[in-house]
């Protein structure tokens, strides 16, 4: 079982190589949690408190498991709320699409990427001129711009991953930072074909008529965003528990290390960021499916910065922090907005106040969630339900 | 391994069944007797999209809350046929996704009976087949552009701007009247902006010498700027948004450049334009052209000016009177117009076909063109120089169409406010 290179030849078909080597390394395998890790400040958890218990079996299977049983619950869930909060949903879902992705290469293999709207925009772009060749009245339509999207970026995400590689810290930063602000820049020199500022629209099918006459538009985009994003979190939930998943991290916590062991460093960062870069094109699909619409500003820098923002806010330590992150992201907003509807201001203030309040707020949040749990919301909800547990167990019955 | 699978099944299956007792539960639209959204018997409430943040922040920001500060002056007359409007902004940072978002929000969350005045082409471009879905009356689209004026496709959307087409038109029947012999050209922005209004200009003037255009992501306008030099422009229309028109003016300056330029409204608002041009901005918009279709902000003696000052005075905090101030208050005057044409029994279809009948008198110096097969504004302009400091309005306004109609002078005159400045049905 031991591969010279340390990468199972099948990186990205996940949980392959786990079902065989799970009681073997059970420990390590169980919640993904860096001991130390080489972003500094980023993810400062306490080492574990209390090992969980060992769970044996196909780990595949209890994902999928899982993944059923909470996709139950979301589709009763649809049902249940209105047109708006199933939009809001689906755009939760599209984010969760991007940002697992983004915690696997940031928090498990500590490449950090601020060009990850450039890759969504790259998914979201081809979604709209495929849609547009195949005339979108079909389902199966959507089905391969979808794919062909997710399939653009991740060639897009091999070729910046290849660069990556050589780059480290701040270096990488900047450069996928230089990716994310060209986007603009490259749909305004190809107008033709992008768009330029205006963008492109696209006609896309309906609800299936089995569904019912009357089923909402919402509910059906909030289906297919949460599909996407059930798809991607059973993958990658899949990967890092992998012999893969431990290569992602023995390279971030020591490269040198990591090397002696056989691991070839330069190959896991490029995959890493080709597996994320299919995240984030499935994510932009996602995004342009919901709008039927993609522009240049709706992937601007701000889109990259906001997803980094939302892994941080989320927690690293875990894929479980981009759930969170998704929820920030898309909460904030009407937040700010009810927050500030309490007080009244004069027409000069509010006209001040209108819009920067949310920015405010966003930031105030970062500061507070990074001197208050450095381990991101995720950490913060963990260490809150242990101390549930421990509570309950000391209360007498 | 066995044991959580068949508790796993157990589970799904029990919640598959909730889930198909809740699909039985489908939601049909209510029937004919339903509610209107938006409307109480002692309210209406409207929303609107606008870029209070972002890049298109410094000029448009300040449009919405002038409309607002309308409504509450006719709120504090006794409202529209005894209701209150209320009226909703929510900042879309010109981002179209984030468009997409708030509309939403507008229209399913809190059920607003119209969108009116969403500002930009390529973010309100977006929600017109959402919008259109839902039957939401889309009034009075802050744009020029022609993709808001599709009664068939759109049937529910309404522009509200002069379209660049006609503008255009208009300039250039003035360039050919008053520049007669001289080598005309283009300088526009590369999206439907620059062509509509390219496409105006050539009607009336035929080929320009030479053309040009700019992203507006790139600020750095000298190698067109060099170009129409080189090719010996004399005249050069300008289709640029504000910061551009300064950009476009202090460039050529610096390359030695001198020309007569004539620029479009959407770039000529002349307070915009000296503060961004500073110190030399008499020295550099002496005698340049310009046209609009509402009166100067700075035109004390007009009766719509000072009328709308007064309501910027009591219920807008007294902020900068300025071009975006007036015409946020005259989108406000002809939407309460459309209101009270509406009737006291309001409903959106009906309040469609009252904007579709036409006939608004407004603030403006040109009529509007609403009717059935046309979903534009205003369908002319008045031409305006700067002269020692001053823009002051030429000749009379002229009017035309979209295609190849004559530009004729426009001579029945502005109207008066009515006696209250709250238009009656």
């Amino acid at each position: 079982m031991v591969d010279t290179n340390g990468v199972p030849s099948s990186a990205t078909a996940p949980g392959d190589a786990d079902s065989t080597e799970n009681t073997a390394s059970a420990e390590n395998t169980e919640t993904p949690r860096p001991a130390a890790s080489t972003v500094p400040g980023l993810v400062r958890r306490a080492g574990g408190a209390g090992a969980p218990p060992v769970r044996r079996g196909n780990t595949l299977l209890r994902h999928l498991l899982i993944a059923v049983v909470i996709g139950v619950v979301v589709v009763i869930a649809t049902y249940q709320i209105t047109p708006f909060r199933n939009y809001q949903l689906a755009t939760i879902g599209a984010y969760l699409c991007v940002l697992p992705g983004l915690i696997l290469l940031t928090g498990f293999n500590g490449q950090i990427s601020l060009g990850h709207g450039a890759l969504m925009a790259c998914g979201a772009y081809t979604v709209a001129l495929v849609q547009d060749a195949l005339g979108g009245e079909a389902q199966w339509h959507l089905l391969v711009s979808v794919l062909s999207g997710v399939a653009t970026a991740t060639v897009l995400g091999a070729v910046i991953g290849v660069a990556a590689a050589r780059l480290h810290g701040p270096y990488l930063a900047g450069a996928t930072l230089a990716v994310a602000a060209s986007v603009p820049a490259v749909t305004t020199t190809f107008d033709g074909l992008f768009g330029g500022d205006a963008g492109l629209s696209f006609a896309m099918a309906p609800a299936p008529e089995s569904l019912g006459l009357y089923f909402p538009f919402e509910r059906w985009q909030a289906w297919l965003a949460l599909l996407g994003a059930g798809v991607t979190m059973l993958l990658l939930t899949n990967l890092v528990r992998s012999r893969f998943g431990r290569t992602l991290r023995a390279v971030r916590d020591d490269e040198v290390a990591a090397s002696l062991a056989g691991i070839h460093v330069a190959r896991v960062q490029v995959l890493a960021f080709v597996v994320s870069a299919a995240g984030a094109g499935l994510g932009g699909a996602l995004f342009a499916v919901l709008a039927q619409s993609v522009s240049p500003g709706a992937y601007g820098l701000t889109l990259s910065l906001n997803l980094m923002l939302a892994i941080v806010l989320g927690g690293l330590g875990g894929l479980r922090g981009a759930l969170w992150g998704a929820i920030v992201l898309v909460a904030l907003q009407p937040l700010a907005d009810a927050a500030t509807r309490g007080f009244s201001f004069s027409p000069e203030v509010q006209q001040r106040l209108d819009g920067t309040l949310p920015l405010a707020v966003f930031g105030l949040a970062l500061i507070v969630v990074m001197t208050t749990a450095p381990g991101g919301i995720d950490g913060l909800v963990s260490r809150a339900t242990r101390r549930l547990g421990q509570l309950g167990r000391r209360s007498p019955r | 391994m066995f044991r959580t699978l068949r508790r796993g099944i157990a589970v799904a299956a029990a919640l598959a069944l909730a889930a198909s007792v809740a699909a039985c539960s489908e939601d049909a639209p209510s029937g004919n007797g339903a509610s209107v959204p938006g409307v109480t018997d002692s309210t209406i409430l409207i929303g609107t999209h606008q870029p209070l943040t972002g890049r298109a922040a410094a000029g448009y920001s300040k449009i919405a809350s002038a409309t607002k500060a309308y409504f509450e002056y006719v709120n504090d007359n006794g409202g529209v046929h005894g209701r209150k409007i209320e009226y909703k902004i929510v900042d879309d940072a010109y981002n179209p996704a984030k468009t997409q978002e708030v509309v939403r929000q507008l229209v399913l969350q809190d059920k607003v009976f119209a969108i009116l005045n969403g500002l930009g082409t390529p973010t309100h471009g977006g929600v017109l087949d959402f919008l259109k879905t839902n039957k939401v009356p889309d009034l009075f689209v802050s744009s020029g552009s022609a993709l808001f004026n599709q009664p068939e496709k759109y049937p529910s959307t309404f522009g509200f701007n002069v379209d660049y087409v006609t503008e255009a038109k208009v300039l250039a029947n003035y360039v050919k009247k008053t520049f007669p012999g001289k080598k005309v050209c283009f300088f526009g922005q590369n999206d439907d902006f620059g062509q509509d209004a390219l496409k105006g200009a050539e009607t009336v003037l035929g080929s320009v010498a030479a053309k040009q255009n700019y992203v507006p992501t790139n600020t750095n306008v000298a190698p067109q700027v060099g170009a129409l030099k080189a090719a010996g422009c004399q005249v050069n229309m300008l289709a640029t948004i504000t910061p551009f028109t300064a950009l476009t003016i202090g460039t050529a300056a610096k390359l030695g450049y001198r020309a007569q330029w004539v620029g479009s409204s959407v770039g000529g608002d002349f307070v915009g334009l000296s503060a961004l041009l500073g110190k030399a901005a008499p020295l550099l918009l002496e005698g340049y052209v310009t046209s609009g279709y509402l009166p100067s902000p700075l035109d004390a003696a007009n009766p719509w000016t000072k009328l709308f000052k007064e309501v910027n005075a009591e219920y807008n905090g007294n902020t900068t009177f300025e071009v975006n101030t007036l015409f946020g208050m005259a989108v406000g005057y002809t939407f309460v117009q459309a209101l009270q044409a509406a009737g006291k029994d309001l409903t959106r279809e009906g309040l469609m076909e009252a904007v579709e009948k036409g006939g608004f008198e407004g603030p403006s110096l040109v009529p509007m063109r609403y009717s059935k097969d046309d979903h534009s504004g205003f369908s002319g302009t008045q031409i305006s120089v700067i002269k020692g400091g001053k823009q002051s309005l030429v000749d009379t306004p002229y009017v035309t169409d979209t295609g190849d109609g004559p530009v004729e002078p426009y001579t029945k005159g502005a109207s008066t406010p009515p006696e209250k400045g709250i238009p009656t049905a």
